[in-house]
């Protein structure tokens, strides 16, 4: 019928409880066009894959704020690629340290956005990740 | 592919239930090719719509639904659809209601589905439905419908539940808000959620007078006044079958207070329908709406294929210069589609 909906999840893992980037980030991909499932707060790698599975999903947005990264992340591709969804794009939004990016990026993460990153550049990796999948 | 994930979905394979969902929701032809399998295996989950104006806790409420529906003695498994608008300007959508459903994820026997409205051609109602046949042939035994109750939409969805539960929370107005015609008039159980707010025992009389209203003609034809409590106590006693007086139930659904009671109203309601017959009759007036708003989006489509572009924006500048009324304007456009469709 029309052009595909690009649906994205986006997600707090671990224990940080600062989710103003988080919306900012979601209501930047509304506006393209984009449909957002929030999921909220302090969510375990599972929690973000089952909700993955459950919305079918093109698109995982992450953000961490608390220095947990390298542990949680690792695990919530795991946990996504357990589940089958091998297609979904991870991407990564936060504070995360420079050295700690490379090894994000091996691990899976399509790309890191540090602060102060425009938006209209997110909506732009996603819209070309999304099309390169399919 | 799509023979494969329809076996795959009726095993219980949620990630084929969730592809094969996108596809419905897309309208695509996997997406019919899978609704007309599955379709012999459907008919049997109890659909629960649930509406009520935005900020009155429906997403709370369900969440506490989900748990007390998981917690029945045969474990049934509960499906819910999230129904979020659709922004008309950028055709993107926020979908948050699953932030208040986390006490539901860690639970494999329940299935959140976010859905946007989308400017959905055959009406959003007749794409809930679909999504709703996945779920039932799924083994879904209840599916819970919530949307934001603020126009005809949402009233054609609820109409194609079974159970159609409406939210209101204290201090929304007065009584004359409860008598307007609308959306309350759909509801078969009417909640007052936030129950501990200031102003909820009021809220429920409104409510109870305004069903009291309505009802009154069923027995008191001769136009007698009673007070409303009378009246809704001694129908239920003297005509327990004959008709179902909606129910007002205070809740708190953050607090799971009266959750139990909401659940058993639902179960009585649909043990209700099916001794009464409505059950099967709703089932047929669902299937028949559904195929009304499908003929609608397949002759708007084949019209609109049929119409060159140019023609048509010819057209539109003579309505807007008042060259021609918009009703003589359908008829030369609708002239289109019988040339080419003879």
């Amino acid at each position: 019928m029309s052009e595909k909906k690009i649906r994205v999840l986006i997600a707090k893992p671990g224990l940080d409880g600062h989710d103003r980037g988080a919306k900012v980030v979601a209501r930047a991909l509304r506006d393209d066009g984009m449909e957002v499932i929030y999921t909220g707060l302090r969510q375990t790698p599972e929690m973000i894959a089952e909700a993955a599975l459950q919305e079918d999903v093109d698109v995982v947005g992450l953000s961490i704020l608390s220095g947990a990264h390298n542990a949680l992340i690792p695990q919530i591709i795991k946990e996504l690629k357990e589940n089958g969804q091998d297609n979904v794009v991870v991407f990564l939004g936060g504070i995360i340290p420079e050295d700690d990016i490379n090894g994000l990026l091996d691990q899976g993460v399509h790309k890191v956005y540090g602060p102060g990153t425009d938006t209209r550049e997110v909506c732009k990796d996603i819209r070309e990740a999304v099309l390169a999948e399919a | 592919m799509p023979a494969e994930q329809i076996s795959e979905l009726r095993k219980g394979n949620r990630l084929a239930l969730s592809r094969i969902l996108s596809q419905i929701e897309a309208a695509s032809p996997a997406g019919e090719r899978a609704l007309e399998e599955l379709f012999p295996y459907t008919g049997q989950a109890h659909k629960i719509g649930i509406t009520g104006p935005p900020g009155s806790g429906k997403s709370t409420l369900v969440n506490a639904l989900a748990r007390n529906l998981r917690d029945l003695p045969e474990k049934p498994k509960v499906a819910i659809i999230a129904v979020d608008p659709t922004s008309p300007f950028s055709g993107g959508a926020i979908l948050g209601d699953r932030v208040r459903m986390l006490d539901l994820q860690g639970d494999k026997g329940i299935f959140i589905r976010s859905m946007a409205s989308r400017g959905t051609l055959g009406g959003l109602a007749a794409q809930t439905e679909m999504l709703s046949q996945a779920f039932d042939a799924a083994g879904y035994q209840y599916i819970i419908i919530e949307t934001v109750g603020a126009g005809q939409s949402e009233v054609d969805i609820v109409n194609l539940a079974h159970t159609t539960i409406v939210v209101d929370v204290p201090g929304m107005g007065d009584d004359i808000q409860s008598i307007k015609a609308g959306i309350l008039e759909i509801a078969d159980v009417l909640v007052v959620n936030k129950a501990d707010h200031l102003g909820a025992d009021q809220s429920v009389k409104h409510l109870q007078t305004m069903i009291a209203m309505g009802y009154r003609a069923l027995r008191y034809a001769a136009g007698k006044h009673m007070l409303h409590e009378t009246i809704t106590q001694k129908h239920e006693e003297e005509t327990p079958t004959q008709a179902w007086i909606p129910p007002v139930l205070k809740t708190i659904a953050s607090d799971r207070k009266g959750i139990q009671e909401l659940v058993d109203v639902i179960l009585k309601h649909g043990a209700y329908l099916k001794e009464t017959g409505l059950w099967a009759e709703k089932a047929q007036s669902a299937i028949t709406e559904t195929l009304r708003k499908l003929i609608i989006s397949k002759l708007y489509t084949q019209w609109r294929q049929s119409v060159p572009e140019d023609a048509l924006q010819d057209i539109i500048q003579q309505v807007s210069q008042r060259k021609c009324h918009p009703h003589q304007a359908i008829e030369q456009l609708l002239a289109y589609n019988k040339t080419t469709s003879n």
